[in-house]
């Protein structure tokens, strides 16, 4: 059997019975909160970037040239358990290597950001960014293609991706 | 023009401006007041989009209201679903008819001596009519709940009226130890009365009581189980749509300016300022100063009510009877005999 301790709701005495000290206590605390900063990041003009290895929209590197730096291994599209990348390999231009992606998309609706991706690739081709902000109209937008995703590169490679679109950067909401 | 006429118009002129214009401008300055100090308890920073600092948001609010759909469900007694929004937000204009907000001025307009006292109405029996018509807020409640013909409707309109009747008495007992001491039922003898010392040093313990009855009879937080959503979706207004639903809200801050009115009057003085009269200024400057000093006090109460809604969880329902019976109505009548015994004395 097991062993029940029946407990007792502590007296409580006079002053506590009465709840206005208690009352005016909890209004103290909301008062104090009044005039406190606020956490609200007021988001198109102010921006919160985010700390260093958040997992955001992905994109595809480009080596010292300029090109792309996948070789269509598709160690990714093997590792993503979303089955979100699909590339398409052709014979590469270049004498560095034998093959580069012709067609590389990634589903962005599908896509868990599990950054599976990122941790597969051999050549450090595919990596996720910053970014949090690309919704669009519709499904086939967010599709991203190689051109979308080699962009995003041009637009991150300097980390100043949030500095260029918000006015104001809230570097962190909790102080 | 012969003074009758001359009173007439005051008359409308103050109605107009203190009902229409005061009252309705506070009621708007309230609805964005409560979201943006619940938004600043809560680290927030609330509607701020709308005008600078979120000043035309509830004109957006009142536009959105006007604009939506009104949907009369069918299982509904229509004729009482109808009446509902009109017999609360009535009795909630009407309550502040006779408070004070200022003294009187003797003036010389088109040529005749005229009194305009800063009060919509004299009432020699003012706060006998403010409790008449403060009880019949609770039928809007009822009838609304009743002819929404929805259970929870029906459970809200029920808790308002059980809470309603259970926190007037501690009420009246509250205003009974105040009109004890002063002798008179008109609010201004009332207001003249504390210039020696306010109510809330003389009878705090009717303070309390008044302001926390006060709480109740304007269904606030922690007392606003008419509207439980937890519990009753929306209460007695789950049914309203539309303009009916905002006369449903309006009239709860209509209440709340009264009540918060009611407690200066009652308490803290009404439009009274210490030390005013020493420092010699113009009649008109000494009623501009009273009638402001009035309208600091009330917004005082009116940011009172907002934080303590913020701030305090709701009773439960067992709580509620028992702080109102047990606890405030025994408190009321002690207040009486101490202070019958202090004044017989």
């Amino acid at each position: 059997m097991i062993k029940v301790k029946k407990l007792k709701a502590p007296k409580m005495s006079f002053w506590e019975r009465i709840y206005l000290p208690a009352v005016f206590k909890g209004l103290s605390i909301t008062g104090r909160h009044i005039p406190k900063k606020k956490i609200t990041i007021q988001y198109p003009e102010e921006r919160w970037v985010p700390r260093p290895g958040y997992r955001g929209a992905h994109r595809l590197n480009r080596d010292e040239h300029g090109r792309v730096k996948c070789v269509a291994c598709e160690m990714c599209s093997s590792a993503c358990p979303a089955n979100c990348i699909h590339i398409v390999g052709g014979v590469a231009p270049w004498d560095d290597r034998e093959k580069y992606p012709v067609v590389f998309e990634i589903d962005m609706l599908r896509c868990i950001y599990c950054g599976m991706c990122e941790e597969a690739c051999p050549r450090e081709a595919i990596e996720l960014t910053e970014v949090y902000d690309f919704a669009d109209y519709s499904r086939e937008a967010l599709v991203w293609d190689k051109e979308k995703l080699l962009a995003m590169y041009d637009l991150t490679k300097d980390h100043t991706y949030h500095l260029q679109k918000g006015e104001k950067i809230v570097d962190d909401m909790r102080q | 023009m012969s003074v009758e006429t001359l009173n007439v118009i005051i008359a409308l002129v103050k109605i107009i401006l203190v009902v229409y214009v005061a009252m309705m401008v506070t009621d708007l300055i309230l609805i964005l007041a409560e979201r943006r100090i619940s938004a600043f308890i809560q680290d927030r920073l609330g509607p701020n989009r709308v005008g600078p600092q979120g000043i035309l948001q509830p004109l957006a609010d009142g536009l959105k209201f006007l604009l939506k759909e009104e949907v009369i469900p069918n299982h509904v007694d229509r004729f009482l679903y109808l009446l509902a929004p009109a017999i609360i937000l009535t009795p909630a204009l009407m309550t502040f008819a006779v408070v004070p907000f200022g003294d009187q001025i003797t003036t010389y307009i088109a040529g005749h001596l005229v009194t305009i006292r800063f009060q919509i109405a004299d009432l020699d029996v003012g706060i006998l009519y403010i409790v008449a018509i403060a009880s019949l807020g609770v039928y809007g409640l009822v009838v609304g709940g009743y002819a929404s013909n929805n259970k929870y409707s029906l459970l809200g309109g029920l808790r308002s009226s059980a809470q309603m009747i259970s926190y007037e008495l501690p009420m009246g007992l509250a205003i009974i130890s105040v009109v004890m001491m002063t002798g008179s039922l008109r609010l201004q003898d009332i207001v003249v009365d504390q210039f020696g010392m306010w109510n809330i040093i003389r009878q705090p313990l009717a303070a309390i009581i008044f302001i926390v009855a006060a709480f109740a009879e304007t269904n606030r937080l922690p007392f606003d189980l008419p509207e439980a959503e937890q519990e009753l979706v929306g209460g007695y207004h789950t049914e309203y749509s539309s303009m009916k639903f905002a006369s449903f809200f309006l009239a709860e801050y209509t209440n709340m300016i009264t009540a918060s009115a009611l407690i200066v009057t009652l308490f803290f003085g009404g439009w009274h300022v210490p030390f005013l009269h020493q420092a010699n200024l113009p009649v008109l400057w000494e009623q501009i100063i009273q009638i402001l000093a009035f309208v600091i006090k009330t917004g005082f109460f009116l940011f009172f009510f907002i934080w303590v809604r913020w701030t305090l969880p709701r009773f439960r329902y067992d709580q509620l009877m028992n702080l109102g019976w047990k606890a405030l109505l025994p408190l009321g009548l002690l207040n009486i005999v101490i202070t019958a015994a202090v004044m017989a004395l």
